[in-house]
């Protein structure tokens, strides 16, 4: 019996869609179990399977030899499932060991508990001080405090869901030897992502799903990431789209900008340089907070500037707020859409008025005209497919793709001089994000000057002509996409530079 | 098995109906208080409810009572709609008091046109000022507005009492703490002859379809809503919070100094200490019971002075506390806020929740996280 | 000498219902929960206190109606907040409305009535001792009661899993209810402490303090608690440091006089809420704000489909 789990003809239908269909596989003792797949594939549901969040349709699994289904997540931990979730569920304004005690049953924060997860911490090699507020840690440090927080129920399987996605390359270095020392503890781990560089460094076992079933098992250490990434997408990788017409006057210019840090845990920004042209799509990659936030408030006007200057064809922002910035041509479609770029409890008509006011002329001296800003929002719902009832249904009805469609729509609509849009398909089905794209490349070829900030860099990589990376505040030079391998990108987002005259490009 | 449930949108039915449910609810609930503490319940209500509306001059009176109230809440009402919580509009009504009553002892017996509206300017810049100073420190420090404005009526009640007993003491008054009774000239014009009805209360409905237009029309609404809903939002439109709670305190501050400076002027007729009796924290009540709508503050702020004029008439016949108005209004608020749960969420009655529905829900969330990550 | 050892007597006597309110309102907002109807729950502990007092003859009944009390209309404001979902700001001024009218409808009946007073404890030998005796050994059970509870509320919430629960959830209610524990019944029952501390707040203004009824006799005193509780920065040692302060500066006026100070009393009463607003002023400082962040969830809603 060298199997920890078994997972056996897991099935689990919604009613769109069979998230898993018979999934089977064996993690064994003392592995790091690599589960594989886009986003999608059915990882998620698996997951939500084995931690007692969901109960599968039908299918067995099997435990340290015992039959094993849990009915929530406390069963799970019980039975032995340590879990560590890609957002984390940790209390800022607490410490490390009243956060630990906190997930234990009859767990008191006492001295002696602080010793207990100190002794703990030093014996894993995950240093934490527990007294420390949570609110004060870094990203890499949280998730330690998290697989503390398993580890101190003496686990039989730890699940890691995409624990990468939100760590420094420097960050991930440290996390794999964490987990390598786990493993030589006999624990062992079902690590969950899509990036194959780790999975074949870490892992000694990757079982690889696709549309809800297992397409392959194999040991990662004997493929390359070509076929890895083969078995996962079942085609060929996407390619960064190729030439569009030369870029015009540059329409959007900053210049060696500096943002103080967004609230205790922000990042500040330190002289951000970057130049759009007209016809031109400029892609800002790396990941989430590294100063994402602050460069799109001080793009908007919601924060002050400290030092530099941005400026639209030519013409300098500093000073003025955010309708000022609008009549001067500048538009933004930010990432939360409810709750900063619309508001849920107005309808869609009464949501153009936060940001069109001005450039669609829905506002003389103070007095809203409703009748026009609900003409405008029918525009923006007929041109972008937005699927409602009419302008006067309440935003937060909507779903996610219809109200990112609506939202980019409402600024695309203003016929921008310069758009930025942060994470524009986020968290958006296929089908709108496709829309999104389409409106976004149209929009350039007709003259604007297109900044896109996300994280997705497929999506940077298609959409835009040129990338920069910003990480730790501070951004790297842009070149052109094409030019830029996923190495090199790994190499930016540590936030080192390119070295030499490897990509000395114009 | 009750389940509740956010409605997508408030039930305007019910936001509108449901005042006058809290109304008879707190009817009946005060039969029981009454009949619990032994007073005879039918006798009281038949009081509090009917004699404001006997005579000609309850009726009168009733609209005295309605008029500051209704001044107060319509810029409190502003305020909470944005988030701006002004709850010491009793210290700005006092305060305005002081200073119109002040400008009318100072001119004493000078006559003119021009003393009426110095008066209502004097109310209305000394509410101000004092509102200015909880704005001031949001604005500047972020210090919580409740309790500073709060601790100001407090310093403003002491004030007033201070003054009387002080510098603006009658000196013919035997030493009792008030002022000389106004001259003549200083007293708001009637509205209606032998009554106390003035000239303010014809105010009340100007201000209020001049604020009603302003919420509805104007940018000014717009940002105060945006401010209260979606705070970010309103930032993003590019409307700035320091400007609106200003905006909110000041103009709450001037409309609770200019009821003020006409409350002493008009039915009271000089300073006493007893000038603030709750209208400042009463007007909370009416700004929530008319929907912080200007237009349905106007019948709140008449609502309530039924509580206070048949609170009083009770008062009298039966000999009961003056607080006892005090119970009615809390308990109206109570019931109000009960029944606000049923204009934001649908309460449904089923059994166990039906397999499918939350399985929907859970692959709703599945595709949304499938398309996040 | 004696003046001296009076001030200091007179001080602990207008601290002690300050202690008991300011305590109670730190747990429940640490709990996440602003409730700010303590002055509406300290009067009706005044009034409830006074009235089983009288009624049963006990001066111990009294201080236990006055806990009930305070407690009962605690939970009103709950079951309107957390069960109705209202905004806790307008339900708090409505529960002070509701409170002060409350009393003197059901302090009518008391007005102009006496109490016997309070029993002292007079520790043998140490209450001999000049000053200090009188000030430390010779106080009633309720001034040393309020130390014992602001160790109890303390060592609570810093030492047992209670503590550390009732933190949670007044830090992020929605990964509390994710860990399994039950938001609103936590904080029904700690609304319900709050309120009872309150209300004794109120008794010991009513029982101790005067022993006699007046209508609104806590004269924002419940105010001033809340005001307390942001000076303490939520912590229950600094909640005592902050109601003798607050404490001292309403004696002030009491004592003026006898100093040969001469300004209008009027002028002296304003002390204490000058001395709020200059505190709220000082807390709100970036290195205060840092230091002495609120319980992060603090008068915000929870809501979960049920």
């Amino acid at each position: 019996m060298d199997d920890v789990l078994r997972v056996e003809f897991v099935t689990k239908r919604f009613p769109s869609v069979l998230a898993n269909d018979a999934v089977t596989f064996s993690v064994r003792h003392g592995e790091i179990h690599a589960l594989l797949g886009e986003n999608g594939a059915g990882k998620s549901t698996l997951v939500k399977i084995l931690y007692g969040l969901l109960q599968p349709d039908s299918g067995t699994l099997t435990l340290e030899g015992k039959p094993f289904a849990p009915a929530n997540p406390a069963t799970a931990r019980e039975s032995g499932i340590g879990m560590v979730f890609q957002h984390f569920s940790l209390f800022e304004g607490m410490t490390v060991a009243e956060n630990i005690a906190l997930g234990l049953p009859g767990a008191r924060p006492d001295t002696a508990f602080e010793s207990k997860v100190r002794t703990l911490s030093e014996e894993y090699g995950l240093p934490v001080r527990p007294t420390q507020v949570v609110g004060d840690l870094s990203v890499g440090e949280r998730q330690r405090v998290e697989i503390l927080r398993c580890l101190m129920q003496s686990p039989r399987l730890l699940i890691m869901d995409e624990p990468t996605s939100v760590l420094t390359p420097q960050e991930a270095d440290d996390l794999f030897v964490i987990l390598e020392g786990l493993r030589k503890r006999g624990l062992s781990i079902l690590y969950i992502s899509h990036r194959l560089s780790e999975i074949r460094a870490l892992c000694q076992a990757a079982t690889v799903m696709r549309g809800g079933k297992v397409v392959a098992t194999c040991d990662p250490r004997n493929e390359t990431a070509r076929s890895l990434a083969e078995m996962m997408i079942g085609a060929s990788l996407v390619q960064p789209i190729s030439a569009r017409p030369e870029p015009g006057p540059v329409r959007l210019k900053l210049e060696a900008l500096g943002v103080a840090a967004e609230g205790p845990f922000g990042v500040p920004l330190e002289d951000i340089s970057l130049s759009v042209s007209a016809g031109e799509i400029v892609g800002i990659g790396g990941v989430a907070g590294n100063g994402q936030a602050e460069l799109l408030s001080a793009l908007i006007g919601e924060s002050p500037i400290a030092h530099g200057d941005i400026c639209v064809d030519g013409v300098s922002v500093l000073g003025q707020g955010p309708s000022q910035r609008r009549g001067m041509g500048i538009c933004f479609a930010p990432e939360e859409r409810l709750g900063h770029a619309l508001s849920p409890g107005m309808t869609l008509a009464e949501n153009v008025l936060i940001s069109a006011r001005r450039r669609a002329g829905l506002s003389a001296h103070g007095v809203l005209n409703f009748g026009a800003a609900a003409r405008f929002a029918g525009e923006v719902i007929a041109k972008f497919d937005v699927r409602t009832s009419g302008p006067q249904q309440t935003a937060r009805t909507l779903s996610g793709g219809n109200l990112q469609k609506f939202s980019i729509g409402r600024e695309i609509a203003q016929k921008p001089i310069a758009l930025v849009a942060a994470q524009p398909t986020w968290g958006v089905d296929a089908a709108a994000a496709a829309t999104v794209h389409r409106a976004l490349i149209a929009l350039a070829e007709a003259g604007t000057a297109v900044l896109v900030i996300s994280q997705d860099l497929d999506e940077l990589r298609s959409l835009s002509q040129r990338l920069a990376i910003l990480s730790d505040g501070k951004l790297s030079e842009a070149v052109p996409t094409a030019e830029l391998s996923l190495a090199e990108i790994g190499t930016l987002m540590g936030g080192r530079s390119l070295q030499g005259g490897m990509h000395a490009t114009a | 098995m009750l389940r509740l449930e956010p409605r997508t949108e408030r039930s305007r039915l019910l936001l509108w109906t449901t005042p006058l449910l809290a109304a008879a609810m707190t009817v009946v609930s005060a039969y029981a208080v009454f009949l619990i503490i032994g007073v005879d319940p039918a006798k009281a209500l038949r009081h509090v409810i009917f004699d404001p509306f006997s005579s000609a001059y309850a009726r009168s009176e009733l609209l005295v009572k309605a008029a500051p109230l209704a001044l107060i809440a319509l810029g409190l009402s502003l305020g909470f709609r944005a988030n701006v919580w002004n709850i010491g509009a009793e210290g700005q009504f006092t305060l305005g008091a002081i200073g119109g009553g002040a400008i009318a002892l100072a001119f004493y017996g000078v006559d003119g046109p021009w003393l009426f509206p110095l008066i209502c300017a004097g109310g209305i810049a000394a509410g101000m000022g004092w509102a200015a100073v909880p704005a001031a420190l949001r604005t500047r420090m972020g210090v919580n507005e409740i309790l500073v404005s709060l601790m100001l009526t407090y310093i403003a009640v002491l004030l007033l009492s201070a003054l009387v007993s002080g510098p603006l003491r009658d000196p013919d008054g035997f030493n009792f703490p008030e002022s000389r009774i106004f001259h003549e000239s200083a007293i708001p014009p009637m509205l209606i002859e032998g009554t106390r009805a003035h000239i303010g209360i014809a105010i009340v409905p100007i201000v209020a379809i001049f604020l009603w237009w302003l919420t509805r029309y104007h940018e000014v609404g717009l940002s105060l809503r945006l401010l209260g809903d979606t705070p970010r939002a309103a930032r993003f439109a590019g409307y700035s919070e320091a400007r609106a709670v200003w905006f909110c305190l000041l103009i709450s501050g001037g409309l609770a100094g200019l009821a003020g400076a006409l409350e002493a002027t008009g039915p009271i007729g000089q300073l006493v200490p007893g000038i603030p009796v709750g209208y400042g924290f009463t007007a909370i009540i009416v700004a929530f019971l008319g929907r912080l709508h200007p237009i349905g503050v106007v019948f709140a702020a008449l609502a309530l002075a039924v509580s206070y004029i048949g609170g009083e008439s009770a008062q009298i016949a039966m000999s009961l506390p003056a607080a006892m108005v005090g119970v009615l209004q809390g308990t109206l608020l109570f019931w109000l806020l009960i029944f606000d749960l049923f204009v934001g969420y649908r309460v449904r009655l089923l059994g166990p929740p039906k397999k499918s529905v939350r399985a929907t829900a859970e692959s709703d969330r599945e595709m949304s996280e499938a398309g996040g990550a | 000498m004696e003046l001296l050892a009076g001030i200091l007597f007179t001080l602990t006597i207008a601290s002690t219902p300050l202690v008991y309110a300011a305590l109670g309102e730190l747990v429940v907002e640490r709990s996440g929960v602003l409730n700010l109807g303590v002055e509406g729950m300290m009067i009706i502990g005044a009034i409830g206190g006074f009235a089983v007092a009288y009624s049963s003859g006990s001066v111990a009944m009294g201080v236990f109606g006055g806990v009930v009390a305070g407690a009962t209309l605690a939970l009103l404001f709950g079951a309107i907040t957390q069960i109705f979902l209202a905004n806790q700001v307008v339900t708090g001024l409505a529960l002070t409305i509701f409170g002060l009218g409350i009393s003197a409808l059901i302090g009518q009946a008391y007005t102009g009535q006496t109490l016997d007073t309070f029993p002292r404890l007079y520790l043998p030998v140490l209450s001999e001792v000049p000053i200090l005796g009188k000030v430390v050994f010779q106080q009633d059970i309720l001034v040393y009661g309020s130390i014992a509870l602001t160790a109890a509320v303390w060592w609570t919430l810093t030492r047992t899993r209670l503590g550390l629960i009732i933190r949670a959830v007044g830090e992020d209610h929605e990964a509390a209810h994710a860990l399994g524990f039950p938001v609103i019944p936590i904080r029904l029952a700690v609304l319900a402490f709050g309120g009872g501390c309150a209300g004794l707040g109120g008794a010991y203004l009513s029982l101790v303090q005067t022993p006699i009824w007046v209508e609104d006799m806590t004269a924002g005193r419940g105010w001033i608690a809340l005001a307390i509780v942001v000076f303490a920065a939520w912590r229950p040692w600094r909640v005592l440091l902050g109601a003798y302060l607050f404490g001292g500066f309403t004696i002030i006026q009491l004592h003026a006089q006898a100093f040969g100070v001469n300004i209008s009393p009027q002028y002296l009463s304003m002390i204490p809420y000058i001395v709020t607003i200059l505190v709220l002023v000082a807390m709100s400082t970036d290195t205060a704000r840092r230091h002495f962040r609120a319980p992060a969830c603090l008068g915000k809603t929870f809501f979960t489909v049920r």
